[in-house]
C-alpha cells in the first residue's frame, strides 16, 4: 500500500493541509478559513486535501490523455470547480435551513415578512452562485464558504429596504458561525457523479455559444474540443474514478503546526513549531534558500536556515500585528473592498502615499484623514502595502538580514503589491539576490509539516 | 526553592531577614542608611562606615515576585512617570510613595546617603534625582565610573576613580556617619570579599559537569543574592558560599541535575547560555518554560551584574581604593560589547552550551543596547543556534506567556534537530 503523509498548518486566518507521497511530492492541498472550532477547520482542510489527492491520482491515471488532448485538461479543470460547487451546495442547504429557523425565533412583529424576504433573497443568490461556480470558475478563486455567501447576501439585503436590514443581517450573523463550525460529510463518488451531470448539461448548452472574438484563441480551441468530445472524457472517467474514490489514502504519519497547533488533537510528538515547518517547506522547494520571510495572518517571521534547512535563528513580530495579513484585512474592511482586490488596486497607484503609522488601528484613522484630504485610493493602498513591507524588512534586519537565496512564503505572498515592494526593498538593502516565490507559498508550513511527518517526527532528519 | 531546605538556604534567609531587621530598627539604633545599586556596589566600603545598605533594584524585583509591582508602577505613572521609564524605577518610586514597606513588610528607613557608584546606566542618575526630591535631606555621593570603551581598564582610569574616592566619597561618608575612615577595616572586608569571590567563581564553574548540578540563571539569581544585597566582604557570605559549594559538589558526586521548584530536573536535554535579566513578575512560569523542556542554563550574564569573577579579577586588600575602583569598572554592563561577546563565548565553549538565548528587556536600556549585535556575532563565531525573546523586568503588562512560549518552543525544536544532525554526522 502506498503511504502518504499529512501536514496541517492551523493559521490564525486560514488552515492549510498538504498530503505528500513517499517522494515528498505534493499530491493534495486543502485550505479553509480558520474558525472558532479549530478541529473542524483542521478536518475540513484535511478532507479537502484528500479530495485533491484523489483528483491528483485520477489525473495521473489519465495523464497521457491529459497531455495530448485539450478536452481532458479542460474537463478536469471544470470538474474540480463543479465538485467544489457540490460541496458548497450541501453546506448552503444547511445554512438556508438554519437561516429560516433563526428568523422564526425572532420577536419582530413583521417576522413573516422577514422570512418571506429571506427566502426570496436565497432564491436570488442560489442560482447566482451556482452559475458562477459552473461557468465562472468560482471554485478556483480561493474564496471560502462564508465569503462567497456573505458577499452576495449582503448585496441583496442592502436592496431589501431599511426595515429588513437589521433582522436579516442578524439572522446571517447568528446562523453562519454554527454552520461553519459543523462538519459536513460528503461522498466523493456521489459528488463526482453529480458533477458529471452538471457538466453534461453545461457542455450541451455550449453548442449555443458563438465565437465572437472576445476571448483568446486557445479558449475557443478548448471549448470546441470539449464540446465535441466530452463524452469520451466522461467514459474514461467513469472507468477510473471508482477506483480512485475507493482507494484508501493511507496517512502513515502527520504533523500539525501553526498558531493553533497546540489545540490540534494530535499527540505531542506530532506537533511542530511553524518556524521550523515553514523553513523546512521553503527549503525543500528551493534547496538553496538561506533566508525565509513568511507573512501570515497575525505574525510575520524572518527565518535564517542553513544548508540542511535547519533554522539557525528567527525573529517574529511581538506585541503588534501591524505588518501582517490581518492588517490588510482590516484595511480592506476600512475601504469596504475584498482582500483580493487590495493588491491589484495598489498596483495601479501613481505614487505611494506615506503612511507613518505602525499600528493597525491607527492606520485606519490615518487612512480616513487621507481620504478626506482627497488622496487617491490606489495611492493610499500602495502606501499601506509599502508600510507592511517596511515592518517585515526591519524584522529581517533583526534576524540577520537577507542571505542568498531568499524565499518569500505565507498567504500574503500572493498579494502582488506586497511582492513588488519586497522585491524592491530587498534589492535596495541587500543587492541582487535570487528571490523565490512559489504559487504554493501559502502551503509551505503545511508542506514542511508533512515532510517532517514523513521523516517521522520523533527522529526528524532533513534529507 | 522551598522544596528542599539546604543549609545554604537557611544561611541566606538569616542574612536577609537580619538585614531587614536592622533596617527596621535603624531609627532606634541610630545607624545610618545608604541607598545604592547592585552594579558597582561598594559593600566593603559601606561596611567600613557601618552603614546599612538598601538596594532599590532588589526591592523592585522582590515587589514583582510578590505581585506588588503592578500597583507600584501604576502609582508612579499616576505621578507623571512616563510609560517608557525603566520599570525598576517606577516600581521603586511607587513603593516609596505607598509608604516604603519593603519585601519583609517592614518599613524601610529613609536614606541618609544616596550612593551612586556606577554610572554606566544613565537611568541610575535620573533615579537618584527622583529620590533626592523625595528625600531632600539625603547626602548624594556620586562617582563617575569610566566605561571600558577600549576594552580595558587603564591606570589613568583607576587613578581618576581613586581620586574621587579620596576627595568625594570618603569625606562625605565621614561627614554623614561621624566615623573616621579606617583603612584596616576596609582591608579586612576586602579580604573576605576575595574569599567569597573565589567560592562564587568555583560555584558557577560547576556547570561544566554533565548534568549540570545547578541552573546558573534561575537558581543563579538566588545564589548571587547575598553579594547583591551587601554581604560581600562579610564572614557570613564566605560561610554561605562555602556551604553552597559543598552542597553543589555533593550533587555532582551523586550525578544529580539542578533543583527546580517542582523538584529535581530529571533529564538534561539542552544546555543554554542566557543574556539579559529574567522576568520577575512571572519568574516561576518563565523558569518552568525552560525546565519543562529539560533546558538548563549553564551560564548567564545577569549573574555577573554584581561583579565579573570568571576572568580572575578579585578584590585586593593591598590596593584598597584601586581595587574598589576596578570593581566598579568591571561590572558586566560596563564592559564594552566585544568584551561581553568574548566573555559569553567563553562561557558557551567552556560549559559546552547547545544554544544561546537573549531575553530582551523592554525597559532596560543598559542591557538591551547591543544585544542583537552580540547575538549575531556569537551565532557567526560559534555557529550555535540563537533564540530571542522579549519581556520586562517588573511590569507584568509586558510578559506575554504565549508569545514567549511560542518562540521558546521553536527554539528548542531547533536545538533538537541540530543535535540529531550532529549525531548522524559524527556516526
Ligand atoms: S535601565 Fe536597566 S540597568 Fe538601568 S536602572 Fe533600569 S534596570 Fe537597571
Amino acid at each position: 500500500m502506498n503511504k502518504y503523509y499529512l501536514g496541517i498548518d492551523l493559521g490564525s486566518t486560514t488552515s492549510k493541509a498538504v498530503i505528500i507521497d513517499e517522494n515528498d511530492q505534493i499530491i493534495g492541498r486543502g485550505i479553509t478559513n480558520t474558525r472558532a472550532n479549530y478541529k473542524v477547520a483542521a478536518d475540513i482542510a484535511r478532507e479537502e486535501a484528500i479530495y485533491d489527492a484523489r483528483f491528483t491520482l485520477l489525473s495521473n491515471i489519465i495523464k497521457t490523455d491529459m497531455e495530448a488532448k485539450p478536452e481532458f485538461k479542460k474537463y478536469m479543470e471544470d470538474i474540480r470547480t463543479v465538485f467544489q460547487y457540490q460541496q458548497f451546495k450541501r453546506r448552503m442547504e444547511i445554512l438556508e435551513e438554519k437561516l429560516v429557523k433563526t428568523s422564526e425565533a425572532f420577536p419582530y412583529p413583521n417576522k413573516n415578512e422577514i422570512i418571506d424576504r429571506l427566502k426570496s433573497i436565497l432564491n436570488v443568490i442560489r442560482p447566482q452562485i451556482r452559475h458562477e461556480f459552473v461557468h465562472g470558475g468560482l471554485g478556483s478563486k480561493n474564496q471560502f464558504f462564508r465569503d462567497i455567501v456573505s458577499e452576495r447576501y449582503n448585496l441583496e439585503v442592502a436592496k431589501a429596504g431599511k426595515e429588513f436590514y437589521e433582522p436579516l443581517m442578524l439572522a446571517f450573523d447568528k446562523s453562519i458561525t454554527p454552520v461553519e463550525n459543523e462538519m459536513v460529510q460528503y461522498n466523493f463518488k456521489e459528488l463526482i457523479l453529480e458533477s458529471m451531470k452538471v457538466l453534461e448539461e453545461k457542455y450541451k448548452g455550449l453548442a449555443d455559444e458563438q465565437e465572437d472574438g472576445s476571448k483568446e484563441d486557445w479558449y475557443y480551441a478548448e471549448l470546441n474540443a470539449v464540446r465535441n468530445n466530452y463524452k469520451n472524457v466522461e467514459l474514461s472517467l467513469r472507468e477510473h474514478f471508482e477506483l480512485v474514490a475507493e482507494q484508501e489514502i493511507h496517512i502513515a504519519n502527520m504533523v500539525g503546526t501553526g498558531y493553533g497547533r497546540a489545540l490540534l488533537p494530535f499527540p505531542e510528538e506530532c506537533i511542530k513549531s511553524e518556524i521550523l515547518c515553514h523553513a523546512f517547506g521553503a527549503h525543500a522547494v528551493f534547496p538553496n534558500t538561506r533566508t525565509v520571510l513568511d507573512i501570515g495572518g497575525q505574525d510575520t517571521k524572518a527565518i535564517q536556515v542553513d544548508s540542511h534547512g535547519l533554522v539557525t535563528s528567527f525573529h517574529m513580530n511581538d506585541r503588534c500585528a501591524a505588518g501582517c495579513g490581518r492588517y490588510l484585512g482590516y484595511i480592506a474592511d476600512e475601504f469596504g473592498i475584498s482582500l483580493n482586490e487590495l493588491g491589484p488596486e495598489a498596483m495601479s497607484a501613481t505614487k505611494e502615499t506615506t503612511i507613518c503609522s505602525t499600528c493597525t488601528v491607527f492606520a485606519g484613522a490615518e487612512v480616513k484623514e487621507l481620504i478626506h484630504n482627497g488622496e487617491e485610493r490606489p495611492n493610499i493602498l500602495a502606501g499601506l502595502h509599502k508600510a507592511i513591507v517596511q515592518r517585515a524588512m526591519s524584522l529581517i534586519a533583526r534576524s540577520g538580514g537577507v542571505k542568498n537565496e531568499f524565499t518569500f512564503t505565507g498567504g500574503v505572498a500572493r498579494n502582488q503589491a506586497v511582492l513588488k515592494y519586497v522585491k524592491q526593498m530587498v534589492t535596495e538593502s541587500y543587492g541582487e539576490v535570487t528571490m523565490n516565490i512559489h504559487t504554493d507559498s501559502i502551503f509551505m508550513g503545511a508542506l514542511g509539516g508533512a515532510m517532517f511527518a514523513r521523516r517521522n517526527v520523533t527522529a526528524a532528519l532533513p534529507a | 526553592m522551598e522544596a528542599q531546605k539546604e543549609r545554604s538556604m537557611i544561611l541566606q534567609k538569616e542574612m536577609v531577614s537580619g538585614l531587614f531587621n536592622e533596617l527596621g530598627r535603624a531609627k532606634e539604633t541610630g545607624r545610618k542608611v545608604c541607598y545604592t545599586f547592585v552594579p558597582g556596589n561598594l559593600s566593603e566600603l559601606i561596611r567600613t562606615f557601618d552603614l546599612l545598605p538598601v538596594y532599590p533594584e532588589i526591592n523592585a524585583l522582590q515587589s514583582a515576585m510578590r505581585k506588588k509591582s503592578a500597583g507600584y508602577i501604576k502609582e508612579a505613572e499616576k505621578n507623571a512617570h512616563s510609560e517608557d521609564v525603566c520599570t525598576y524605577v517606577k516600581c521603586d518610586v511607587g513603593m516609596m510613595m505607598k509608604g516604603n514597606f519593603g519585601p519583609t513588610g517592614e518599613k524601610i528607613p529613609e536614606p541618609d546617603i544616596l550612593l551612586l557608584s556606577y554610572t554606566g546606566c544613565f537611568t541610575f542618575l535620573k533615579w537618584f534625582e527622583t529620590l533626592k526630591r523625595l528625600y531632600p535631606n539625603a547626602e548624594v555621593i556620586m562617582i563617575h565610573t569610566p566605561y571600558q570603551e577600549a576594552g580595558k581598564m587603564t591606570p589613568e582610569m583607576t587613578q581618576y576613580m581613586v581620586r574621587q574616592f579620596r576627595e568625594e566619597v570618603i569625606p562625605k561618608m565621614e561627614k554623614v556617619t561621624g566615623i573616621k575612615y579606617d583603612e584596616e577595616k576596609l582591608k579586612y572586608h576586602l579580604n573576605l570579599a576575595k574569599e567569597a569571590q573565589d567560592w562564587i567563581a568555583k560555584i558557577f564553574e560547576t556547570t561544566k559537569h554533565k548534568p549540570s548540578p545547578i541552573d546558573a540563571y534561575f537558581a543563579g539569581v538566588y545564589y548571587i543574592g547575598p553579594i547583591n544585597i551587601g554581604f560581600r566582604g562579610t564572614p557570613e557570605a564566605v560561610e554561605y558560599y562555602k556551604a553552597l559549594y559543598e552542597e553543589i559538589m555533593e550533587r555532582v558526586r551523586l550525578g544529580l541535575g539542578p533543583i527546580t521548584p517542582e523538584g529535581e530536573m530529571k533529564e538534561e536535554k539542552y544546555r543554554l547560555v542566557v543574556e539579559g535579566p529574567p522576568n520577575w513578575t512571572s519568574f516561576r512560569e518563565f523558569w518552568k518554560l525552560f525546565y519543562d523542556m529539560g533546558a538548563v542554563i549553564v551560564a548567564s550574564s545577569y549573574t555577573k551584574v554584581g561583579g565579573v569573577y570568571d576572568l580572575g579579577w578579585r578584590h585586593d586588600s593591598t590596593r584598597p581604593l584601586e581595587s574598589l575602583s576596578e570593581y566598579c569598572m568591571n561590572c558586566y554592563t560596563n564592559l564594552n560589547i566585544p568584551q561581553r561577546i568574548d566573555l559569553l563565548s567563553k562561557c558557551i565553549t567552556e560549559y559546552s552550551a547547545d544554544g544561546y538565548v537573549t531575553n530582551s528587556i523592554k525597559s532596560c536600556n543598559s542591557f538591551s543596547a547591543g544585544q542583537l549585535g552580540m547575538m549575531r556575532e556569537i551565532e557567526d563565531r560559534l555557529e550555535i543556534p540563537v533564540g530571542f525573546i522579549e519581556s520586562d523586568l517588573v511590569d507584568p503588562r509586558y510578559f506575554s506567556y504565549s508569545n514567549i512560549k511560542n518562540r521558546l518552543e521553536s527554539f528548542f525544536q531547533m536545538l533538537e534537530q541540530r543535535k540529531k544532525i550532529v549525531k548522524t554526522e559524527t556516526v
